[in-house]
């Protein structure tokens, strides 16, 4: 009989050596005349079990993990087709506690479908969304999402209806979908894990998009750093084609909605809408000065939804299952659920979806079991390079949009990035303003100029040049960038410096050469 | 500027014929021209500015836009080394260190025999394996400096 074995075809766990686990699975099962079938399955997101393989018994999905290549004979011996005991045996997949206690919405199919498979996909629960929605007046669909409560998971946590409701309003004519997946924030890879371990999702909810406000054409600008999620998107997007999923008649339905994806070429400033648009159209992403909405003109001067990819991704859960039922997790104004993402110094790091209103210490502590290096955290950067630095005295805030907003923090695309105590934090200041003058787009002063300076400012500062005079002007110099900048990046590349100087004050001394 | 070679011309100008019709193709036809030959060559500006009928300086304030567009020819391996915050909280800035002493060159360079090219990236999407390293496209996490010097070992050995 063949037994069904699965290891993950994620960059990540890639990266830690699933293809050569994968390599020696084959060629040891061939020597040993056992009949596999190997699945490369996404990732289940607990990176410390990566290489995780899972084989399919009667006992359900059992695991094992972290696998390498020398492990493998060993395996077999211990007969592990048969859910054989092995020192690496975690059990069933589905009870580890890590995951266990997770409620996965947008990721609940993410390291357990084979990505590249229509008949998989539909088999756990796809495409239910798109069958609802074309059953609906475009209006209805809009109005779901809006009632979901679903905000943009990109960062700036728009109400995503709104959106949708501006373009659907537009006159008809050519209308865009057009998804983020510009994902650069150091500390997130929930769109990368997306993308590679169920990128159906995300092409049933551009479908969704297209369908309830008039687009018939589909672009994903997806950042050249991911080639292994270029070409998972490329064979589901054939997939689907060949499916009937996309075309001229999606689903039968008489309808028409095509999808492309263009590459990125590594500009930060790219993940900002309208610096992406620009780019799409083959130009600078130089952003653009709003109004104009994109929503009213934005990809070659057309009515345009922009989405990140976990937003579109959960259209098909909120659609599949009402909205009510999402708006049913969270708290305040923050409805649903937040793939989180655990990196840096973490000893468990990886993906946790949960509903907000959790505290970032039970995710640093419970989830992530500390730091990676055993010593006591110091600082949590949360929502990428463009967010601020967390104390440990802050550790008990929720994560929520509000909440974190409260402190003078922002929780942007969901990423923690974690230190331990041998951070300096002038350093990451230094670097925050650094990172701001080698992306900044450069079509506005405050930010080209600004983040230059800034370097410049900390430098004098760790020399010793009149430090509290270079402290006080380095404090206006964030403020004029905050105030002044066109978009984004020049407006909050100061946050994570001044919560370095408001909370680690004491780095930014003179350093001794 | 050097004109570029005839057979390169040619990859050009067939890049931006099997292109131009599409909306917006001029990033698409720079990520096929260095696709195709390594990097996007001085010479193949007029031609592309020339194929999708846009100016010179367009064209160029494209390319130098984006960093992921290499202006010469690169070496036979290309090793990015991530940077950004993450990977910086587990010692990617000592892997630097290391992996410039390791191949002789600074970022940005390229070692005297062509084989290796050293490049910053600002993340890899690899963050739960910190510090993260792409050589010619393949991921590798968790990279310690001796991990760094094997992998490099490989890429010597490949062609």
């Amino acid at each position: 009989m063949t037994t069904t074995v699965y290891v993950p075809g994620d960059a990540g766990a890639l990266s830690v050596g699933a293809g050569e686990v994968a390599k020696a699975l084959t060629a040891e099962a061939a020597r040993r005349r056992a009949p596999i079938k190997l699945v490369r399955n996404g990732s289940r997101g607990a990176y410390w079990l990566e290489p995780l393989v899972e084989v399919a018994t009667a006992r359900g999905r059992l695991a094992y993990g972290p696998v390498t290549a020398a492990d493998v004979a060993a395996l077999f011996d211990a007969d592990f087709l048969n859910g054989g005991s092995h020192a690496l045996s975690l059990g069933a997949a589905d009870s580890i506690p890590w995951l266990k206690g997770q409620q996965r919405l947008t990721f609940e199919r993410v390291g357990i479908v084979d990505p590249a498979s229509v008949a998989d996909y539909v088999k756990h629960g796809g495409y239910q969304g798109l069958t609802k929605a074309l059953a609906m007046a475009p209006a209805a669909i809009v109005q779901a999402i809006t009632s979901s409560g679903l905000r943009g998971r990109g960062g700036a946590a728009f109400p995503t209806g709104i959106k949708w409701k501006t373009v659907l309003d537009q006159p008809a004519g050519q209308k865009y979908i057009t998804c983020n997946a510009d994902e650069g924030d150091s500390g997130t890879f929930s769109d990368r894990m997306l993308m590679e371990g169920d990128p159906f999702s995300l092409i049933e909810g551009m479908t969704i998009a297209g369908i309830a406000v008039g687009a018939t054409q589909g672009y994903i600008y997806l950042r050249a750093e991911y080639p292994h999620s270029l070409r998972a998107l490329r064979t589901a997007i054939a997939a689907a084609h060949q499916a009937g999923y996309l075309g001229g008649d999606v689903a039968g339905a008489g309808k028409r909605f095509e999808l492309e994806v263009r590459l990125g070429a590594g500009a930060y400033i790219c993940g900002e809408e309208t610096s992406m648009l620009e780019s799409l159209e083959g130009r600078r992403g130089e952003v653009r000065v709003r109004p104009p909405l994109p929503a009213i003109k934005g990809l070659f001067g057309q009515p345009t939804v922009v989405n990140n990819v976990v937003t579109l991704a959960t259209v098909p859960w909120v659609l599949a299952h009402g909205a009510e039922a999402y708006a049913g997790f969270g708290v305040g104004k923050s409805r649903g659920t937040l793939p989180i993402q655990l990196a840096g110094n973490i000893r468990r790091g990886g993906l946790v979806e949960r509903a907000f209103g959790l505290s970032l210490r039970e995710l640093l502590y419970d989830y992530g079991g500390g730091s990676a290096t055993g010593k006591p955290i110091r600082a949590v950067q949360v929502g990428g390079p463009l967010g601020a630095y967390v104390p440990s005295s802050q550790f008990d805030t929720l994560v929520d949009y509000e909440a974190l907003a409260g402190i003078g923090a922002m929780l942007g695309h969901g990423g923690l990035v974690v230190f331990d105590d041998g951070v300096d934090m002038a350093r990451m200041a230094r670097y925050a303003m650094e990172f701001c003058a080698i992306e900044s787009c450069g079509k506005c002063t405050p930010c080209r100029i600004g983040s230059t300076r800034g370097v410049e400012v900390i430098d004098r500062i760790l020399e010793g040049v009149d430090g509290e005079r270079n402290i006080r002007l380095l404090e206006e110099l964030c403020e004029t960038m905050v105030q002044g900048s066109l978009c984004g990046l020049g407006g909050m590349a100061p946050f994570p410096v001044q919560s370095a100087l408001r909370h680690f004050r004491e780095d930014f001394r003179a350093r001794v050469k | 500027m050097d004109p570029l070679p005839p057979a390169e011309s040619a990859v050009v100008r067939r890049i931006v014929a099997d292109l131009k019709g599409r909306p917006g193709p001029l990033l698409e036809v720079l990520h096929a021209i260095q696709a195709a030959l390594g990097f996007v060559p001085e010479g193949a500006v007029p031609l592309v500015a020339e194929g999708l009928n846009l100016s010179r300086a367009e064209v160029h304030g494209v390319v130098s836009f984006y960093h992921y567009f290499r202006h010469t020819r690169p070496g036979a391996h290309l090793v990015s080394l991530c940077q950004a915050e993450s990977c910086q909280s587990m010692g990617a800035q000592a892997l630097a260190a290391h992996a410039r002493r390791r191949l002789g060159i600074d970022f940005h360079q390229t070692t005297a025999d062509g084989r290796f090219s050293l490049e910053p990236v600002y993340c890899l999407g690899n963050c739960a394996c910190s510090p993260a390293v792409m050589i010619d496209g393949r991921l590798h996490g968790r990279v310690t400096p001796e991990r760094f010097d094997a992998l490099v070992a490989d890429g010597a050995a490949a062609p």
